[in-house]
Formats: C-alpha cells, structure tokens, sequence
C-alpha cells in the first residue's frame, strides 16, 4: 500500500512535548519559589539571609520570623490554591466539554463561599460533635460543600442528554452566584461584631492572611481533590468525545462525573474557604497550556496544577510590590491578567452567536 | 458467537418507539438496518450498544450486555455514531488514538496511523480534528473504531464494528471506500452491523437486512430475499420498483456500475 511512507512520517507527538513541559513548568515553579522569598515590603531577602547562614551567623528574630512565619505559608498557599484553582478549572472544563466553564465564573465559587459564610456565622451554633470532629478543617469543608452543591445544580440545570448548553450554563452560575450572594448577604447582616471581622477578612479575597493554620486547614482537602483529578485524565478525554461515545469506549461515565464534580468541588471549596475569590487562574491556565501542548488531560490537569502555583505565586509577587509597601488584592491581580484572556477566549470561538 | 437481540421495546416519552424488534447478527457477515425516518433503525443499533434504556435482551458473544462492563463491552465492539462534536482541539491522530487506549490493541501504538491509512487519511495526521470536513471527520471517527477493534477475531472470538449510517456525509467514492472496509472486516471473521439508509448500497454489501417500519420488524433476510417490491413499497409507504430504469433522457447513477 502507498499508505506505508506516509505510516513511517510519524506524526508530531504533542503528548511527548506535554511531557517534557512538566518538567519545564517544575523548574518554572523552583524560579518562582525562590522570587517569592526573595521580595518583600521589609527588605529581607533570601539571598541576604542563605549569605549569613552560610558564614555561621545566626538569623535575626525579624529574619526568622519574616520568612518562617509569614513568607513560606505564603508561598505554601499560593502554591496550594494556585493548584487547586486551575486543576479544577480544567477538570470542569472537561466535564462540561467546554473552555469556558470555570469555577469561579459559573457560580461554584459562590456557592462554595456560600458554605464558608455559613460555617463562619452559623458555626457556633453546630452541636460540639460537630466542630470537634472538624476542627479547623470546618470552613474548608463547608466550603466544599457549597461548591459540591452549586456543582451538582449547575451540571443538572444546564445538560440535558450528555450536552452541554454554554449559554445555559453560563447563565445559571450567574443566577446561583446571585442566589449565593444574596443568602450570603443575608448571614453577614445577622452576623455578630466578631464574625463580622473574621468575614471581612476573609472577603478580602487575598493571600494576605496566609498563615501555617490556614495551610493546614485548607492543605488536606486541596491535595486529595487535586490527586483525584489527576486521576480522571483517561475519561475526561473520552469524554471529549461525547457522554454516549465515552462509553462505547468504556468508560465508566457516571463514576467519573461523580468523582471530577467532588474533586472540583473540593478543590475549589478549599482554595476560596482560605483565600476568597481568587478570579481567572482556572480558565487562563488551561487555554494557555491547550495552546502550547494540546488538550489531552493526562498531562494538561498535571501542568495546570503546576503552571497555576507559579502564575499565582507570580501574581503574589506583583501585587506585593506594586504599591509597596502596601499590597493589592491578589484578586485584583489575576483578574486584570485574566479578564482580558477570557474575553479572547469567547470572541475566537466560531458560531459565537450559536452559544 | 453471535449479537443476538430478543424483544426490545424502547420508549420515547409516551412514543414506542420500537415494539419488539429482534435481531441475529452473525460474525462473518455484514447485517444492515433499513427503514423509513422514525422506523426505530438508530433507536435499534442504540439499544444493541446499551446507550439508551430499553426493554428486552441483547446478547453479545454469548453473554448479556446488562452485566458487562463498560471496558468488557469496548474490547469486544466499537460503535461508530451519526455525528461526532468534539469538545477540544484534538489532531486527527490524538482522536485515533483515543479508540487505541480503549481497545485490547493497547500495547501496538501503531495501529493508529494503519487505520488512519485504511481509511485513507494518513496525511491528515497533524491536522486539528475541527478543521476537518464532514465526510473526513466521519472517515476520522471510522479509523477510530477501527482502531479499538483492529483484530476482528482475537482470543477465537468474533469483534463487532456497530455503524449507525456510515457513509450519511460521504461522497460516492468514500461511500463504496468505507463499505468495502466494513465488508472486510466481515470477510475476516468480524461482526458487522450497519443502520443504512442508501438502498443500493445496502443490497450491494449487506449479507443480510433487517427492514424496520414503524418500530416492528417487517422483514429480515438475504437483499435478495427482502428488497422487494412489496416489501419495500410497505415499508417507505409509496410504491417503489427494484430494478426498474427511470425514464429514457434521465441519467441515474447506482453504486454497482464501480469497478472495484
């Protein structure tokens, strides 16, 4: 057969290059650790302080506080909600089959804030069964499940017969946004003068608070959500393909939504329990990676865990030193950086008017 | 060893869609669905590959497809539907590829460009899959199948290619290309099933048709058997005549006048 030439031409492999991008984006996220520790309002820097240990001279108190206490839980956070925000912007996008599903646009990070209110102000009154067996772990999982909630609702609203309707979809998270905005109102009128601190600071939508306690509240959930997706690479490529045909292939299709919503839902929950609304890392970091090395998801949800930890510890870095010694929001941040991507997004997509 | 479907009703909303259609499908051969629009033809090929709820009993290989799993059912058929949307920019050979990880052709990478060229599309490779025509995606999403089930008998037992109209988009050229494919894999000891549309291309490469009319069966035989006048006339409800010539002066164009 002719065919047999063109066989030996093998094709490009993109599957390759996402690969080798893994170990790439690993040392992209060495580079910006190291930034990250380097820069800051008090003019400590990382260099300056591995000089001195480094000739046998102790750390000072501000030196070890400075980068112990305030900038590695950080970073940890960054990295961790960094992850968590785009593992679950690409694994919703899988599910949805579609580039513009997005936590934090489609209402699931309403929902999950939702949650965090809750527990926040109607926390105190939980039987003490309930909060000891939570422990710090209790916004975080409330948070969860408000994202958990609005996800379920979000995918029965909007698919019908394993399609999903953009249109549908985009215009119901803005309803259970509002919803979840207006119940969230609500709570914070009733709230006490304490609650009412502790959910301004937390509003805030900022990394500011980082602390080892929030690590390790919002940590567990983030990592077992971000491990879960991890594992769905295989079906969400079938599921590219369509529900019916994902199963003709054999692929356990409602196992692996039920497992993609709970692992959205937890990564996303626990990223906004601890940070906010951090906006934009979930649809900017998929897309870019989808350009640069295609959409197989056994190695895009592995590079966006890794591409959203250093964007978002990027973005950490600029909105400390832009104003400094002030800081902005991070959220403001991302969303100047972000906005403007998905915008694009949506505008190169053919048969716009179709949504 | 056979894909056999006893009593199958299906329900749309208050609409039967199907009133207990069966159906034996041997391997070896290519056995063809026909039937007016809304007969029940793709609403057959749905519930033989379990995609939609339905009463009654199908059997693949000698076991029910109710207990299989979904991974025990892809290694032993591939399903080929209408129409494919895509939801990322995957290349021609990554969605190939995506019916290699599937089937038991797992450990040979090279099955996919084979079936890329079997259906004559290997230097379509690289490209992205949304940029391709209908009729070339449709001949896309054949080497896909093709791929899950590259060997139509392994361990001593038939594999099933289920083709809901194969060649709907198709010029007449690729039409004759993926039927001849599909009657290869018969010849080679597969199982083909075929919802088609085209009549003439139906009594060209069907071994044997099943005609459905109003979600009955009305008819399952040899072509010759069961594309007759009477048959067919009751079935599309006008009167059709096999193998009668249109008038002097209007050129008509059958499939069979190809040289292979």
């Amino acid at each position: 057969m002719t065919a047999v030439t063109e066989i030996e031409a093998a094709p490009r492999d993109r599957l390759s290059r996402a690969r080798s991008l893994h170990w790439v984006l690993a040392g992209a996220l060495g580079l910006a650790c190291i930034a990250s520790l380097q820069i800051g309002a008090t003019g400590v820097t990382l260099s300056a302080m591995l000089a001195k240990l480094g000739q046998g001279e102790a750390l000072s108190q501000m030196e070890r506080v400075v980068l112990l206490d305030i900038r590695l839980p950080r970073l940890a956070m960054c990295v961790l909600v960094g992850a968590a925000l785009a593992v679950s912007g690409a694994a919703m996008q899988g599910l949805f089959r579609n580039p513009l599903a997005d936590p934090g646009i489609v209402g699931v990070g309403a929902g999950a804030g939702l949650g965090a209110i809750l527990a926040i102000v109607l926390g105190a009154v939980l039987p003490a069964w309930i909060i000891d067996l939570t422990g710090n772990q209790m916004v975080p999982f409330a948070a969860f499940l408000g994202g958990w909630g609005s996800t379920i609702l979000l995918y029965r609203l909007s698919t019908r017969h394993g399609r999903t309707s953009v249109a549908t979809m985009l215009l119901a998270g803005i309803a259970i946004g509002a919803l979840a905005g207006a119940v969230s109102g609500i709570l914070v009128y009733i709230a006490d003068d304490r609650q009412l601190r502790d959910l301004t600071f937390w509003g805030l939508g900022s990394l500011a608070g980082a602390s080892w306690a929030k690590v390790l509240s919002a940590g567990p959930l983030i990592l077992l959500s971000v491990a879960a997706a991890l594992r769905l690479g295989r079906a969400l490529n079938g599921l590219a393909l369509g529900e019916a045909t994902a199963v003709h292939i054999g692929i356990d299709v409602q196992r692996m939504k039920s497992l993609a919503i709970l692992a959205v839902a937890g990564a996303t929950g626990a990223a906004v329990a601890v940070s906010g609304g951090i906006g934009f890392i979930g649809i900017v970091v998929p897309h870019l990676l989808r350009l640069a090395s295609g959409p197989d998801h056994r190695t895009l949800l592995f590079n966006s865990a890794l591409l959203g930890a250093v964007l978002l510890i990027l973005a950490d870095v600029i909105a400390r030193v832009v104003i400094a010694p002030a800081e902005l929001p991070i959220g403001i941040v991302t969303a100047v950086l972000g906005a403007p991507v998905f915008l694009w997004i949506l505008l190169r997509r053919r048969g716009l008017v179709e949504l | 060893m056979s894909l056999i479907a006893k009593g199958i009703h299906v329900r749309y909303g208050t609409r039967e869609a199907l009133r207990g259609v069966g159906l034996t499908a041997l391997p070896g051969q290519m056995t063809a669905i026909v039937g007016p629009n809304g007969s029940g033809k793709s609403t057959l090929l749905g519930a033989i590959t379990a995609s939609l709820p339905f009463r009654g009993q199908v059997s693949l290989n000698g076991r029910d497809i109710g207990t299989m799993k979904p991974w025990e059912l892809a290694s032993q058929r591939a399903v080929l539907p209408q129409a494919s949307r895509l939801a990322f920019p995957f290349s021609v050979i990554e969605v190939v590829r995506l019916g290699l990880q599937s089937g038991t052709a797992g450990d040979r990478p090279e099955v996919p460009m084979q079936a890329l060229a079997r259906v004559g599309l290997a230097h379509y490779a690289d490209r992205s899959f949304h940029e391709l025509s209908g009729g070339e995606a449709q001949r896309v999403m054949l080497a896909r199948v093709l791929a899950q089930v590259w060997a139509p008998v392994e361990d001593g037992q038939p594999r099933w290619l289920l083709l809901d109209e194969p060649v709907s988009s198709l010029d007449i050229a690729h039409q004759l290309q993926v039927m001849e494919i599909a009657r290869a894999f018969a010849r080679a000891g597969g199982g083909v099933i075929a919802v088609m549309h085209d009549l003439n291309l139906t009594a060209l490469f069907a071994d044997r048709v099943a005609i459905l009319a109003e979600g009955r069966r009305l008819a399952f035989g040899t072509p010759g058997e069961v594309l007759t006048d009477d048959i067919l006339s009751r079935a599309y409800g006008c009167a059709l005549r096999v193998s009668a010539p249109p008038p002097a002066g209007i050129p008509y164009i059958l499939p069979h006048a190809a040289s292979a």
